[in-house]
Parts: structure tokens; C-alpha cells; sequence
């Protein structure tokens, strides 16, 4: 069995590029670390500083967002895999429609209230 | 089972192993990335919802008197590790080491269903304080926008389960590899929705 699998390793390593692309170790534990951080970040900034509201929700949205870039490439792998970047393309679209949604939303709802 | 982990390329010769089974099985893993942006669709659509109706609390408490800090800093933590766990258990796999995948596979489980139970235990505690989903406008987009997620994490941890036992049962083939790759993307997945239920509903509720 643990022969067997050495060689699977070794083969896949030699021969094919697309079995390289499921990360290493150190990726994981730097991207791990790096999540951490990124959540200890937002909690210090709401509970320990008197930053004013708007510097608040503007950083802890940013780190939110670097998180998630974050996972997409430490822990999701997003660039790898063989051919065409599909899977990248339709992120692409489906993260701009959400902000589209999200953003619109709140734009015209918070127009409608003014206008009420 | 030797052959499972000889993953289906019997030639060593460059260029002339099994193209068309890895094809589909790649494919497959490309269908769950078009599947996880429907999804991330949905989780948008909740969040707009919950944008919108945030200040609509309708006389009833809001998220300042309701949510408790230790709880969602812990679910958090948990949810941030069972993702590194869950990659933990795809470079086991990688390894060929069935019995470290499977391992893995467990701590991540247990990691999602103390997530899962401490949310429950919060849903229960707000119910009780009489903050129920039929309350406020606020409440009903909090409830369906974070049972949304607990839904997802719980239907993830009976899909696990299920996985462990196919794995038991037939070790590493490349089907089943493809299933661990595409659950463990649904993981790091459920971990990114959560940091901006995170941000958004809990951060910026509590402030």
C-alpha cells in the first residue's frame, strides 16, 4: 500500500502537472495564518479603537474581502487546473452580480426612504 | 486498491495516459465551481435582503442587544480551522494515506457540528429572549440569511459522513478523489460566506 502510493506521488509528480495543484503544506499553514490574522484584525479594530464609524466598517470590509481572496488562492486553488480559467470567468460573473444586487439594492432602498 | 491509487493511468509513457476519464472528472469539478457561484447568487440576494432590512427591527430588539460576541468570535475560530483541516485532509489525499484523509475528514466534522450546535444554541437563546423570526423585518433576513449557512454547513456534514464511508468502503479511486476535492471546495466555500456573515451581520451589528 504505503509502496503503491509513493509510486502514485512520484508518477504524478514526474509526469503530470495537473496532479501538482492541490497546494503544499506551506501554503496551507501561510494561508491558515494569514486567516487568522485577518479575523483578528476586524475584532481589535470594532473593540479596541476609537476609529469613527465610517474608517471602521471601511477596514473591516477590506479585510473581509482580502479573506476571501485569501481562501480563493491558498485554500480553493482558483488558478490551477488544466485548460481555460472557467471556473475563474463565471467567479467573475457571479461576484459581479452580487455586487450589483447588494450595492443596488441598498442605493435604491435607502433613495426610497428619502423619498418617503 | 492498488489500482485505485494508480488513479486510472496504467501507461507511464508522457502524454498517452487516460485523458478522457480525467477530462470528466475535471469537468465535474468545474460544474460544482458554476454551482458555488448559483450559490454565492443566493447567499447575495440574502445579504441585500438583510442590508436593506436591517434598521426595520419593528419595536423589537436589534442585532447590538441580541448578538453575543464570545459565541460568534468562537463559531468564527471553529469554522476558520475546520477550512484548514479540510485542506489538511486533500493533501493526505494526495499522499495516497487513506486512514490520514480519513482522519481529517473527522476533525473537520467535528469542528462543523460544534459550529453548527453552538449556532442552534444561539438561535434557541435568541428565540427565548422573545426575538423570534416573525418579530421584525430585521429578524426574519437574520434568521433566513444564517440558517441559510447553518443549512448549508449541516447538509455538508451528512455529505461527509457519506464520503468517509465510500472511502472505507472503495479508498482512493478517482471518483472518490474528485468527491473529496469537490467537498473540500464546498467547505473553504460555506468559510468565505461566513467570513461576510461575519463581518456584515455580526461586526457591524454589534457597533
Amino acid at each position: 500500500m504505503s509502496q503503491h502510493s509513493v509510486n502514485a506521488d512520484g508518477h504524478g509528480q514526474s509526469h503530470h502537472d495537473e496532479h501538482d495543484d492541490h497546494g503544499s503544506l506551506k501554503a496551507y499553514v501561510i494561508g491558515f495564518i494569514i486567516s487568522i490574522v485577518l479575523t483578528v484584525i476586524p475584532l481589535l479594530v470594532v473593540f479596541q479603537t476609537s476609529m469613527n464609524k465610517t474608517g471602521v466598517i471601511i477596514t473591516i470590509i477590506t479585510m473581509a474581502v482580502i479573506q476571501l481572496v485569501v481562501q480563493l488562492f491558498f485554500f480553493m486553488h482558483i488558478r490551477e487546473g488544466d485548460g481555460p480559467k472557467y471556473n475563474v470567468m463565471a467567479l467573475i460573473v457571479g461576484l459581479f452580480i452580487v455586487v450589483v444586487i447588494v450595492a443596488g439594492s441598498v442605493w435604491i432602498m435607502s433613495f426610497n426612504s428619502v423619498v418617503q | 486498491m492498488q489500482h485505485a491509487i494508480d488513479n486510472g493511468h496504467p501507461q507511464h509513457a508522457a502524454g498517452s495516459h487516460d485523458h478522457g476519464h480525467h477530462d470528466q472528472e475535471s469537468m465535474k469539478v468545474l460544474g460544482f465551481w458554476i454551482f458555488l457561484v448559483t450559490d454565492c447568487l443566493l447567499f447575495g440576494t440574502l445579504f441585500a435582503t438583510y442590508v436593506v432590512l436591517k434598521g426595520h427591527t419593528a419595536g423589537g430588539p436589534t442585532g447590538k442587544e441580541l448578538f453575543e460576541i464570545p459565541g460568534f468570535v468562537a463559531e468564527t475560530f471553529i469554522l476558520l480551522t475546520s477550512s484548514f483541516t479540510s485542506g489538511l485532509a486533500v493533501l493526505a489525499m494526495n499522499k495516497g494515506k487513506v486512514n490520514q484523509l480519513i482522519g481529517w475528514l473527522i476533525v473537520t466534522a467535528v469542528l462543523g457540528a460544534s459550529f453548527v450546535g453552538l449556532e442552534i444554541n444561539e438561535f434557541l437563546n435568541m428565540v427565548h429572549e422573545g426575538a423570534k423570526i416573525s418579530t421584525s423585518a430585521f429578524l426574519t433576513a437574520f434568521f433566513t440569511l444564517v440558517g441559510t449557512h447553518g443549512l448549508h454547513v449541516s447538509v455538508g456534514l451528512i455529505w461527509m459522513i457519506g464520503l468517509m464511508i465510500q472511502l472505507k468502503m472503495r479508498g482512493i479511486t478517482p471518483v472518490t478523489r474528485r468527491k473529496i476535492t469537490v467537498i473540500s471546495l464546498y467547505w473553504h466555500f460555506l468559510d468565505v460566506v461566513w467570513i461576510f456573515l461575519f463581518t456584515i451581520v455580526y461586526l457591524m451589528g454589534v457597533m
